[in-house]
């Protein structure tokens, strides 16, 4: 094993480094002319071959063969330079790929550049009151008008939904197919009058979500990505291009090291808590989890490069993720003592103490949820990693 | 960058685990267990017979050159079918002595690297090198492996030094009833034996030697781990209750999850540990204490959970269970508790 990137790779290295020194020069910029300073550095970055690699340059893209070393080696450059990397969100991570595999040129040409630029901006819309982990009981319904859709329903848990000005959504288009083949996969504009959009307050006290409420909400017949009732297969299109990435492990990692220096900066028994074996105990164990999701993900980031199948880990990365994250809220916990009585400023402003963990003790418990719960993933681990035989409920509703 | 396992070590796993299913199959652990011997020289033989005592042996000197991180991977194998004998140890002592510059230790170098002489570790005090307490003039050393068939012992000497013992005038051993029935452990007591000093009490090379051995326990406890979610999951699909197979049932299904879930991404924490040794980098102190910490936990955590999952039969002597639950025993306990482990990792990283 060897965790050095390699000669080709390190060269390849160079050169980005010597593009970000040419290229990459803020320098004092503000506000708008900062703005159209990193708009026209995206152009050259992409037009050096290291933004929007998978995306073809027809739409806009650089159209680089996948090389998830290459791909990494830009994201540390561009992270070490503060340098900004592509758009991102919804759109970019979800949306651009399912269009590039499923969607017709005029979709392509559509859409493709004005979310590469941030104009349009995408909220998801999979999830209603209803369906939970039941994703294709949606019952948010679409009817064909003439050439146009015509959508009735409520679509929930959209993050950015604030900003969203179109969405992706699942919308039951064929009433008396089967649960999963009655589903479209169909994009709406979300600045019309038939839509209405609310914030969710969460238990932090923020507001991530947003649902969305349709009545007569319309949308071009010619929106809808791939073929009718084909939807709940389009919606898992996932391109693998450059996925693998040492992105998540590096956040841990660094999370980690914030608890590390708390537990140096508060008191307990009347010294700093680091000095304190109980903390001491606490932290490298939970380090043990840390040191094993990194090296999981390099693991898995080696897998890919080789184009080698990654197995049961891939399936365990998120969980593993989520509960570190509960074993650190718990620490934290531990750590700020009485803090935890006082309600943090919001994040961001000035000033706050060791109460605003209270952001991550909170927040670990959406990572539970958010993306596919818990106990779906460990239905995940233990039926596609472990083979063990499926829910029977899961076997005959289809 | 490479960060999993290369086609030659998947191989030589390969060959390590075809071995034990011939020459350590169930029948022969089960006997093993039963019986009071504290070595198998059959399935020690088939292990040697493989070159493993000269892994860790650099070429020039007739061995594999191979490092820490393929010798985990060997213990690994080794620790899923509750190997007996003193694996470890024995590649080991083979690299230990072969840095040394006692040539009348290094006469000894063709045995150990062939498996004819097995070598075992006699490290006293609480585990921790600066606490070792024998000499080879006068000392116990408590816990040591397969004692009765080692012909020499790495012994740790007063202050933290090493030496290697020849077994024979001045070497009594008291055998230690021990609950880990596949890895047994004696007092040994020396007194006048005939030794060669390998390293003086200090030698950074010591405390290598120390993690690498703390490395290797983490790799059996990994492999040992695996068995008991493998065992557990193959149960949960064969075995019916209500009419179908128990790993239908969500409850259970989460259960098994979890375990896997300990096991597998902890994985390529010992590979860290290995390749930080290898490769001889900052922190590979701290990822060998802190791997031996964590696998050991996690060994004793599915150990218990794999049970549970079995329900009766789990509990029962016969299944055999028990064999890798007292492993997990011995893994924590081995060189120093993840406690002991836990706080030298928060004392390095300076805190």
């Amino acid at each position: 094993m060897d965790l050095s990137y390699g000669a080709e790779a390190e060269s390849f290295r160079t050169d980005v480094r010597d593009f970000l020194r040419g290229n990459w020069q803020p320098g004092a910029l503000r506000g708008s002319e900062l703005k159209a300073y990193i708009n026209a550095f995206r152009l050259t970055a992409t037009e050096a071959g290291y933004l929007y690699r998978n995306i073809p340059k027809e739409f806009g893209g650089s159209e680089q063969p996948a090389d998830v070393v290459r791909a990494q080696v830009i994201r540390e450059e561009f992270g070490r330079a503060r340098a900004p990397m592509e758009i991102t969100g919804n759109g970019m991570n979800m949306l651009v790929p399912t269009l590039l595999e499923k969607g017709t040129p005029e979709q392509k040409d559509l859409f493709i550049r004005k979310t590469m630029s941030g104009e349009y901006q995408w909220g998801q819309g999979y999830s209603e009151p209803g369906t939970g982990s039941d994703l294709a009981s949606v019952r948010t319904k679409g009817e064909l008008v003439g050439d146009e859709w015509v959508i009735n329903g409520q679509k929930i848990w959209t993050s950015q939904g604030d900003r969203a000005t179109h969405m992706f959504a699942l919308i039951r288009t064929e009433p008396q197919a089967s649960k999963h083949a009655g589903i479209s996969y169909m994009l709406i504009d979300l600045d019309q009058p038939g839509v209405t959009r609310r914030p969710i307050r969460q238990m932090t006290g923020e507001s991530g979500f947003y649902e969305f409420f349709f009545d007569n909400a319309k949308t071009p017949a010619s929106w809808l990505i791939g073929e009718r009732g084909d939807g709940w297969n389009v919606s898992r299109t996932t391109l693998k291009h450059e996925r693998a990435a040492i992105g998540s492990a590096t956040g841990l990692g660094a999370q980690f090291d914030k608890l590390v220096e708390l537990a140096g900066e508060v008191t307990r028994n009347g010294q700093p808590a680091i000095k304190d074996p109980e903390i001491r105990q606490a932290l490298t164990r939970i380090e043990g989890y840390v040191m094993a999701h990194r090296y999981s993900s390099y693991r898995l980031f080696s897998l890919a490069a080789a184009g080698e199948e990654a197995g049961i880990i891939q399936s365990m990365m998120k969980l593993l993720l989520t509960e570190t994250g509960h074993e650190m809220a718990l620490a934290a916990q531990e750590l700020i003592g009485d803090d935890a009585l006082v309600e943090p400023a919001s994040a961001g402003t000035r000033g706050r103490g060791p109460e605003k963990w209270l952001d991550q003790i909170m927040g670990s418990l959406g990572n539970s949820i958010a993306g596919g719960t818990t106990n779906i993933q460990r239905n995940i681990i233990a039926e596609r990693g472990l083979g063990l035989p499926r829910d029977l409920a899961m076997e005959t509703d289809k | 960058m490479k960060f999993h396992p290369s086609e030659e070590q998947v191989a030589i796993q390969d060959a390590v685990r075809g071995t034990l299913a011939d020459v350590w199959p169930k029948e022969r652990v089960e006997k093993f267990v039963d019986g009071e011997a504290d070595f198998d020289p059959e399935s020690w033989q088939a292990l040697m017979a493989l070159g493993l005592g000269g892994l860790l042996l650099p070429e020039d000197q007739g061995g594999a050159g191979l490092g820490l991180l393929d010798a985990a991977m060997v213990v690994e194998v080794a620790g899923q079918a509750a190997a007996a004998g003193p694996l470890g140890a024995q590649m080991l002592a083979a690299a230990i002595v072969a840095r040394s510059t006692n040539d009348a230790a290094k006469a000894h170098l063709d045995a150990l690297a062939s498996g004819e002489a097995v070598a075992t570790f006699a490290f006293g005090g609480d585990w921790l090198p600066e606490s070792w307490d024998a000499t080879p003039e006068a000392g116990s050393v408590r816990f040591v492996q397969s004692a009765g068939a080692a012909q020499l012992f790495i012994l740790g000497t007063k202050g933290g030094g090493l030496a290697l013992v020849e077994a024979g005038e001045g070497v009594s051993i008291e055998p230690v009833k021990s609950s880990d029935r596949t890895r047994r452990l004696s007092t040994v007591t020396f007194g006048g034996a005939k030794a060669h000093e390998l390293f003086a009490p200090g030698d950074p090379f010591v405390a290598r030697i120390f993690d690498a051995a703390l490395v290797l326990v983490a790799a059996d406890a990994l492999g040992g781990a695996q068995y008991c979610v493998d065992l557990s999951v193959a149960y949960a699909k064969e075995r019916e209750q209500f009419g179908q197979p128990i790993g239908r049932f969500q409850a259970l299904k989460h259960q098994l999850a979890q375990m896997a879930l300990e096991v597998e991404p902890a994985r390529a924490l010992v590979w860290y540990a290995g390749y930080a040794h290898d490769a001889d980098l900052p922190d590979a102190a701290r990822a060998a204490a802190i791997a031996k910490a964590h696998l050991a936990d996690r060994f004793v955590s599915v150990g218990r959970a794999a049970v549970a999952a079995h329900g009766g039969i789990g509990y029962t002597w016969e299944y055999g269970l028990n064999t890798w639950f007292r492993r997990a025993l011995f893994d924590r306990a081995y060189l120093g508790s993840p406690a002991v482990h836990r706080a030298r990792a928060a004392d390095l990283a300076g805190w």
